[in-house]
């Protein structure tokens, strides 16, 4: 882009909303506004998961798009703490392609998608739970040690 | 390896091998365990311990989390919580020995710090574009500029015979607090006084001129996110080791405890004596050692687990080293943009929202 138009654009932008639309995360900290250009709110107008073919209602794939190790191995870990689970294993295919597969077989009684949404849930509160904790520990750190004036 | 049948916390450090190094925590794995996941337990097990709590740096310990979980979290830390940082760098003069490209990569890596609220709320992403697309407009909302203007003039009042190009010269180092903040629009309102965009370390050498050589840049710097590019990482770093715990299995006495001490660093070995008790104990090592000095641990955190004292023949047997598997003690060093500790929520919040984000997507999905 030519620094001079970026300029021009720059100072005929329309005013910044003034008030976006408040979310909340369910998490103790500050909300959050939404900023529709962000990665987080463009991946979430597309369909990241698909179910590889060849599967079963207790044994599938999901292949999840833009996800890595991050969630990966985490979610991993969280299906495996699920009794009904036979077995969970992740890996990502080709470290040049974005994708993260998720392997999930169950006993009977559940579904791999079943014990997906478990995972996703259970990883969700324990996420509220580190976040819970973590704030109780700096508070009473700071009440520990009052920082002088 | 010995046969286990219990689940082991400690990961064991030998001198030339680890043992117990993966986690075992799974339905199913041993038997009379359970281990299924359980947000009750989970939550009266789990404890966090904060040791430093400071704007830049912020160190505290996850006791009783898996690794998988611990490690999300520091990889959200360097890759995924946004920051901002210049993108866009135009030249219009650069009559200094430094090519153009390397000043643009040297000033895309300074860190810039500014208003939080503005930071935070009133500054949006500029899109990414595939390529072939129309590039996003830069608006007030998406971008800040930044100008460097600097010319090397001679110093006409400097002493005759003087060497020092700082005091020969006016402008000889150009310096991350010669960026000059050029608000736009509504910027102003979040982003003056001491809100200002600017750099966190006013002291970075961005070039070295000479008399009659000048530097005129336009700058645009913006959002984004440490798996683009590590300027835009918010921390330096985020990183986490295990606890490190030291048994001495048989006691270590006299010159042997002093050289002990000496395998590990400061603090971490202190000495008491030897007890008339403890010397008349049979079977305890220490008979007949009464009012000896003995090696005990003081603060095996302070370990490097260098493992040194496995290395000396008279250790051998007496001293087990190890690490907790779920205590992680981590240390995140923010660069300026956001507090330390406030960026480890962060972290939690997005892995929370990702899922979040995923869950939706999977009850979207076609049947």
């Amino acid at each position: 882009m030519a620094p001079k138009n970026s300029k021009k654009a720059a100072e005929a932008a329309p005013p910044a909303p003034e008030s976006d639309v408040e979310m909340d995360y369910g998490s103790p900290s500050n909300e959050v506004l939404i900023d529709e250009n962000s990665p987080q709110e463009l991946a979430k107008k597309e369909q990241r998961i698909r179910v590889l073919p060849g599967s079963s209602a207790t044994a599938a794939s999901f292949e999840f798009k833009d996800e890595d190790h991050t969630l990966g191995n985490a979610l991993r870990y969280i299906i495996m703490k699920n009794p009904e689970v036979e077995f969970c294993g992740y890996s990502i295919p080709h470290p040049s392609e974005p994708l993260m597969n998720i392997r999930i077989q169950t006993y009977e009684g559940t579904t791999a998608s079943e014990a997906l949404e478990k995972g996703f849930k259970d990883l969700m509160d324990l996420c509220d739970v580190v976040a819970d904790k973590f704030v109780e520990a700096q508070i009473e750190f700071a009440e520990e040690n009052p920082t002088e004036v | 390896m010995r046969p286990r049948h219990t689940l082991i916390l400690i990961v064991g450090v030998n001198s030339e091998t680890v043992t117990d190094v993966t986690s075992t925590d799974f339905p199913g794995h041993w038997p009379g365990e359970d281990h299924a996941w359980d947000i009750s337990k989970f939550a009266s097990t789990f404890k966090v311990k904060v040791y430093k709590n400071e704007h830049e740096e912020t160190s505290f310990s996850l006791i009783g989390i898996d690794a998988s979980v611990a490690n999300a979290y520091r990889r959200i830390l360097i890759a995924e919580i946004p920051s901002l940082a210049i993108e866009r760098v135009y030249i219009y003069n650069n009559t200094s020995i430094i090519q153009d490209e390397v000043l643009a990569a040297r000033l895309g890596l300074i860190p810039l710090k500014g208003g939080e609220k503005g930071l935070k709320e009133f500054l949006k992403w500029y899109r990414k574009t595939k390529e072939g697309e129309e590039p996003d407009i830069a608006t007030d909302y998406n971008t800040i500029r930044l100008h460097l203007k600097v010319e090397c003039t001679r110093n006409e009042n400097a002493a005759p015979g003087e060497r020092d190009p700082l005091k020969l010269y006016h402008n000889a180092h150009v310096y991350a607090k010669d960026l000059e903040f050029v608000p736009f629009g509504q910027q102003a309102k979040h982003f003056s006084g001491e809100d200002a965009i600017m750099s966190t370390n006013p002291d970075i050498l961005i070039a070295k001129l000479r008399p009659g050589q000048i530097l005129d840049i336009e700058m645009d710097a913006i959002k984004g996110q440490g798996s683009d590019h590590a300027k835009f990482s918010p921390v330096a770093p985020a990183s986490y080791r295990l606890l490190p715990t030291i048994t001495i299995t048989k006691p270590i006495l006299g010159k042997d405890a002093e050289k002990f001490a000496r395998c590990f660093p400061k603090g971490v070995i202190g000495f008491e004596t030897v007890t008339k008790k403890e010397a008349a104990t049979k079977g305890s090592g220490y008979e007949g050692h009464e009012g000896e000095k003995k090696a005990v641990v003081l603060d095996a955190m302070k370990d490097t687990v260098s493992r040194e004292c496995l290395r000396h023949a008279e250790f051998e047997g007496k001293v087990k080293l190890g690490r907790i598997r779920d205590h992680f003690i981590f240390s995140i060093e923010s660069v300026g943009q956001w507090g330390s500790g406030e960026l480890f929520l962060e972290s939690v919040k997005m892995l929370r929202q990702k899922c979040e984000g995923l869950l939706s997507n999977l009850r979207d999905m076609p049947n």
